[in-house]
């Protein structure tokens, strides 16, 4: 990790050369680039000036900034986030660290009532510039109630946006669009992707509401969000020297959802698979499949779906966690089922 | 809303602000018996001196957050009775276009930065304006209203918790009316005097004649500038009383006989009216022409919020996300 406090300078110094980190660096050094840019920024959350954060991903910032911009909270997180959205409406830019997504309902009425519901009441008055980072995902042996990506939880709100980060690129690039954006956003991080490396490019802020094409194929499109875009970018290695051509394609964005993306590359391949860590029913993955099949298809086989069991909550006992959520394997198996089909 | 230099209040225009509320919460109902205004409000008659008083405590640049029953703070902030009229109607001259209706009564421009139809929420939201105050090192306050239901909800005791962890410039005001929803105040809450709620969390608890607006006002001052000079948060009791069940459709049968009557005898606008002629500020007949002249205004501010056309989706959609 670089230290801290040089984080800034080195951003103005080569804002255009990618330089190789950590998912979990990636994040901190959008946090210092966010809150060293504007001092409307601030993180709040339990613990977040806390040795760095429970995950480290906030090392450096109370020395940077101090505790009221990287403001520790007490435990409740309904309260916090609506404190977060008054400071939103008189000029600031929270970023609202969420531990486990699992704690999200907690802050129910905060995501569901308030954040995308606020500048709508007014008539347009007000925006409502709140990001809400969520820590997620399975993979870390977390139990039953720390596991969930919860990704999917708040698509049915309009006037909110939600992301994902699958790499320590688009975690930067994405963040610094969430934190960006005047309009509530939810951050998705992936616990299980924090060691991973890769490149960044300081400065850059992804573009709102694109999906990435990040292999290209001609068989099978893969849709797949957070972990799952990894474990497809490796199911289409092993497919390849089977002779298959699988195209990747990370979502990004399930508000809004980039539907012509998704479109442009099943035109192509005339075959979906959606490679999704969470449960199937009324996510994004149904979602997709539904959009994309909706007005009737001549594709050359029927969309496939790999996902977490439709109904068993996540198991805390090794072999059935790694059993449950989605593998290369299980993902490549589903794409050569659609190919063979 | 008073100018920091405009000491002592003007009560006359508390005065004409109570008679205006009550008249408005009057016309809505009217109107909805004809259906020019649906669904459901809640209505406030009783409770003026709350909110007039309250607000007649705030500087340029503080700000609140009301709730579903919040049309007498956004009328003693200012909002004119014809955009108030217009929001209810569900007509684009509203203060929110028409998509917020009686529950939200919204005006940033005015320092009403919410109205909430969720019990407890505008609490925490007026943490964080507070918050936002003291990072930005600007002399403000924020107020927040709210009734004796939401002192059982989760929130109003995060956010006194977290007001008073950070010492945050707002005060909380309850206007304890007795009724949550339908349900006696003893029903569902161990205690009658909601005051004693600050105690926990080490911040001054007052209990206020909530009829009395000379009172209130008192009250509120304290504790606003209390806030404003870094002494922290309050809790404001106010005991009140709403003449009207909780929402439309409530005809408030389950109030023992004679407590309405008892509290209308100490009705707020009429114990302000005898002060201000005892003392000679308004002459005996001036009420009825303040009453008379008032509701003149009210009925042609109804009037001409209903020529106002409804809005059509597409005016409503810049409203969803902002730029």
């Amino acid at each position: 990790m670089s230290t801290p406090t040089e984080a800034p300078e080195r951003a103005a110094t080569d804002a255009a050369a990618p330089t190789e980190l950590t998912y979990r660096d990636a994040i901190n050094a959008a946090l210092h680039d966010a809150l060293g840019g504007d001092e409307s920024v601030l993180l709040m959350g339990e613990d977040v000036g806390a040795d760095g954060g429970v995950f480290k991903t906030n090392v450096g910032l109370i020395e940077a900034f101090g505790p009221e911009r990287v403001r520790t909270t007490p435990i409740c997180e309904n309260g916090f986030l609506n404190v977060a959205i008054g400071m939103s409406l008189v000029g600031m830019r929270p970023i609202v660290e969420i531990m486990f997504a699992d704690f999200l309902p907690t802050a129910g009425d905060a995501i569901v009532n308030q954040l995308p519901k606020y500048r709508f009441m007014s008539g347009g008055q007000t925006a409502v510039p709140v990001t809400v980072r969520v820590i997620c995902g399975g993979t870390g042996r977390f139990g039953t109630q720390h596991s969930a990506t919860g990704e999917s939880w708040f698509m049915h709100l309009p006037g909110l946006r939600i992301v994902t980060a699958s790499s320590p690129g688009s975690a930067y690039s994405l963040l610094r669009a969430a934190v960006n954006d005047n309009n509530p956003t939810m951050f998705f991080e992936h616990k299980g992707l924090y060691g991973r490396k890769g490149p960044v490019t300081r400065g850059e802020i992804a573009p709102l509401g694109k999906a990435v094409v990040e292999r290209e194929g001609s068989d099978v499109t893969i849709v797949a969000t957070l972990l799952m875009v990894e474990r497809a970018l490796a199911a289409a290695e092993s497919l390849a020297a089977e002779g298959i051509s699988a195209e990747v394609i990370d979502l990004r964005w399930l508000r809004p959802l980039d539907l012509p993306t998704v479109r442009a590359s099943v035109d192509k391949t005339r075959r979906l698979v959606v490679a999704e860590e969470q449960v199937h029913a009324a996510g994004w993955g149904a979602t997709v499949v539904s959009e994309l099949t909706i007005g009737g298809i001549d594709w050359a086989s029927a969309p496939r779906r790999i996902s977490l069991p439709d109904d068993i909550p996540m198991p805390y006992t090794p072999p059935l966690e790694d059993l449950v959520i989605p593998s290369a394997e299980g993902i490549a198996a589903a794409a050569r089922a659609s190919v063979r089909a | 809303m008073s100018d920091p230099t405009s000491a002592p209040p003007d009560r006359l225009a508390w005065y004409q602000s109570m008679v205006r509320i009550r008249l408005f919460e009057e016309k809505v109902q009217e109107l909805f018996m004809t259906g020019q205004i649906q669904g459901t409000t809640h209505l406030c008659q009783g409770q003026e001196a709350v909110s007039v008083g309250s607000i007649g405590a705030m500087r340029p640049g503080d700000v609140q957050t009301n709730t579903y029953r919040g049309h007498g703070e956004a009328l003693a902030l200012g909002m004119e009775s014809e955009t108030a009229f217009a929001e209810l109607m569900g007509r684009s001259a509203g203060g929110s276009g028409g998509v917020g209706g009686s529950m939200h009564l919204i005006d940033f421009s005015k320092g009403n930065i919410g109205a909430n139809a969720i019990i407890g929420a505008g609490l925490p939201i007026a943490v964080g304006a507070a918050v936002a105050f003291q990072m930005q090192k600007k002399p403000n306050v924020a107020l927040s209203f709210f009734g004796d239901g939401a002192t059982n909800i989760g929130t109003f005791h995060e956010a006194l918790n977290m007001a008073a962890v950070w010492q945050a410039p707002v005060v909380f005001i309850i206007a304890n009316n007795l009724y949550g929803e339908y349900s006696p105040l003893r029903t569902t809450t161990p205690m009658d005097d909601l005051a004693r709620r600050a105690d926990p969390f080490g911040m001054p608890g007052v209990i206020v004649d909530g009829q009395d607006i000379d009172t209130v006002y008192a009250a509120v001052s304290e504790a606003v500038e209390r806030a404003r000079g870094g002494g922290g948060p309050s809790l404001l009791e106010m005991k009140t009383y709403r003449y009207r069940g909780h929402s439309r459709s409530d005809p408030a049968k389950y109030r023992p006989d004679g407590e309405l009557e008892r509290w209308k005898a100490r009705d707020p606008i009429e114990l302000l009216g005898a002060k201000l002629v005892d003392e000679g500020v308004i002459g005996p007949n001036d009420a009825t022409e303040i009453r008379t002249e008032t509701q003149a205004a009210i009925d042609a501010a109804a009037e001409r919020a209903a020529t106002s056309p409804f809005p059509t989706l597409e005016e409503t959609i810049p409203y969803v996300y902002a730029d």
